[in-house]
């Protein structure tokens, strides 16, 4: 994966500035970010919490307008006033499931705003169920469902309308480890059939490695920035579970770990004396 | 602690013969010596007699009487709740999506809310005549505030998180309409229905009773005009009957529409 022709989406000197609600100051939440997703390309961000992760996906997303800088999607800039990104699917990191539409119909909600007919619709809906491990609860609400099974529920809702960009946030954080690791592995399966351009966020330094071909880091907030920018030239296809096995995952996990360090105690110490 | 079912039933039972039984031995000539009034009819000129009561109750149900009267009160009960919640809805999805019109209506919103709107009645009776219409038009005044502050609460307690991942999955201006603001502000409505309902009953009710040739209210008015309180009591008790009748009816109706809403506690005993 070489940086050739479009990237799926770049930010250019991206800055975001949260106005405070009582008339205090204004928090930079990110300042003058730049990044690069290339197509195709599996790119992780990690961060201490906090730092504007979230941010930077809604972003991307077309949902919060930058306070200045650019973003560009496959070359067009992406103008938050006009609309979200179209070529993106977004899976949030908070709730984000209609409650009052059963597994199957939150699903199946993405083609039905695109007109697909109810019965096709209806058949993808129940594969992309069986494909996240939830065949047989597609007529549960999602109160009725662990938050895990919510987040897989939300995967197949973002993942069946096939985006050209994905963006996650956080996405397998309330899994266990073995579920977890079949999701990404699920999802890498996926990403190698269909080169998905993929913006992936996590806490998680080990699966950053495991799933990506880089590894962002961002330093702690506020005004974060990019910091380090790690390729991950690792053999695919990967078994995120014996991948972390390997000696060059583990040398390239301290290597990241290191640069890493300081900024998590930054945002520690930051937070705790706030 | 907790009591069984036939148990309670029993009790319950009880307390309401206990009640009937205090108020025939109260109101019954000479039964008991005078306390308060020298004439010992008197008591029961002002509280009726209970077992005249019931005659009366009969009589309307077995000759029929009391059907078509139950019947008007009743289709008032149903026009004033369909159309105090229909505008309802439509006025507070509206308002609730159009901040500017929302902040210009605000103060006579409040101001039409905190009115004691009974005195409308007249008014209506004046404007709509006697009829059916101008209780229907008393209902709707009360039904519509109480769905028009749910829808307005329902579209706003709409997580930002879900209309933004509806937008990222394609939801148009009128998808999330549809698909997010209609079924939130739904389920705020169906949580208040038995007050809307109630509420429309209040108002076929007192709107007959303040003028009307047909209706229970008419019959308790017509009764009272002649001073026969065996009649007026008669009639507060079907009314009665009628109100729990219909919150069981919306009972049943909401269970069914609200299946998607937690409940506090679902798990069932082995
Ligand atoms: N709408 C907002 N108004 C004001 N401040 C905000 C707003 N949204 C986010 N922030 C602030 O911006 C910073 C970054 O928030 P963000 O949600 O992007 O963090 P994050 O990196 O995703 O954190 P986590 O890993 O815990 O999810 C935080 O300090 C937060 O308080
Ligand atoms: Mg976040």
């Amino acid at each position: 994966m070489t940086t050739t022709g479009t990237p799926a989406l770049a930010f250019n000197d991206v800055t975001c500035r949260f106005a405070a609600r009582d008339g205090g100051e204004a928090y930079t939440a990110v300042a003058n970010a730049t990044l690069m997703v290339q197509a195709g390309e599996f790119v992780s961000v990690v961060g201490p919490t906090g730092c504007g992760k979230s941010t930077l996906l809604n972003v991307a997303a077309g949902l919060l307008a930058p306070s200045s800088g650019t973003v560009e999607v496959f070359g067009e800039r992406l103008v938050a006033e006009r609309g979200v990104n179209r070529r993106a699917g977004y899976m949030f990191q908070a709730d984000a499931l209609m409650p009052w539409r059963r597994g199957i119909d939150n699903v199946v909600a993405g083609l039905e705003f695109r007109g697909v007919p109810r019965e096709a619709a209806r058949r993808q809906g129940e594969d992309w169920l069986r494909r996240v491990g939830l065949a047989g609860f597609g007529d549960r609400y999602p109160h009725q469902m662990s938050g895990g099974m919510r987040k897989r529920l939300a995967l197949a809702q973002t993942l069946i309308l096939s985006p050209d960009i994905l963006l996650m946030d956080e996405p397998f954080s309330a899994l266990d480890v073995q579920t977890r690791q079949l999701m990404e592995n699920e999802l890498l399966a996926l990403w190698a059939e269909s080169r998905k351009s993929v913006l992936f966020i996590t806490h998680d330094l080990e699966e950053a490695i495991a799933l990506s071909d880089r590894v962002v880091v961002l330093s702690a907030g506020p005004a974060t920035r990019p910091i380090g920018d790690f390729k991950v030239e690792l053999p695919r296809p990967r078994d995120v579970s014996e991948i972390r096995m390997t000696p060059g995952f583990n040398e390239l996990h301290r290597e990241i770990w290191n640069a890493m360090k300081e900024e998590v105690l930054k945002a520690y110490a930051r937070q705790k004396a706030a | 602690m907790k009591i069984g079912k036939f148990k309670l039933t029993v009790l319950r039972l009880l307390v309401l013969g206990l009640a009937i039984g205090v108020w025939w031995a109260l109101t019954d000539p000479g039964f008991l010596p005078p306390i308060y009034f020298d004439d010992p009819g008197r008591a029961a000129f002002f509280f009726g007699k209970p077992f005249r009561v019931f005659e009366i109750i009969i009589n309307w149900f077995v000759s029929g009487e009391i059907f078509s009267h139950l019947g008007i009160t009743l289709l008032e009960t149903a026009l004033g709740f369909i159309v105090g919640s229909v505008l309802g809805l439509g006025i507070g999805l509206w308002l609730a999506l159009a901040p500017t019109a929302s902040a210009i209506f605000d103060p006579y919103i409040k101001g039409f809310n905190s009115m004691p709107r009974v005195v409308l009645a007249p008014i209506f009776a004046v404007w709509f005549g006697l009829g059916v219409w101008s209780k229907v038009a008393l209902g709707v005044t009360l039904v519509f505030f109480v769905v028009f502050f749910n829808v307005y609460q329902g579209v706003r307690e709409v997580s930002p998180t879900v209309i933004a991942n509806a937008r990222m999955l394609g939801a148009s201006k009128r998808h999330l309409l549809r698909h997010i603001y209609l079924p939130s502000a739904m389920s705020w409505v169906f949580a208040s229905l038995h007050n809307a309902v109630g509420l429309a009953f209040v108002g076929a009710v007192v709107g007959e009773y303040l003028g009307s040739a047909h209706g229970v209210g008419y019959l308790i008015l017509q009764a009272e005009g002649t001073f026969d309180i065996n009649t007026v009591f008669a009639g507060i008790l079907v009314l009665t009957a009628f109100a729990l009748l219909l919150d069981m009816a919306v009972g049943l109706v909401e269970q069914r529409l609200l299946l998607w809403q937690p409940k506090t506690s679902e798990t069932e005993p082995v």
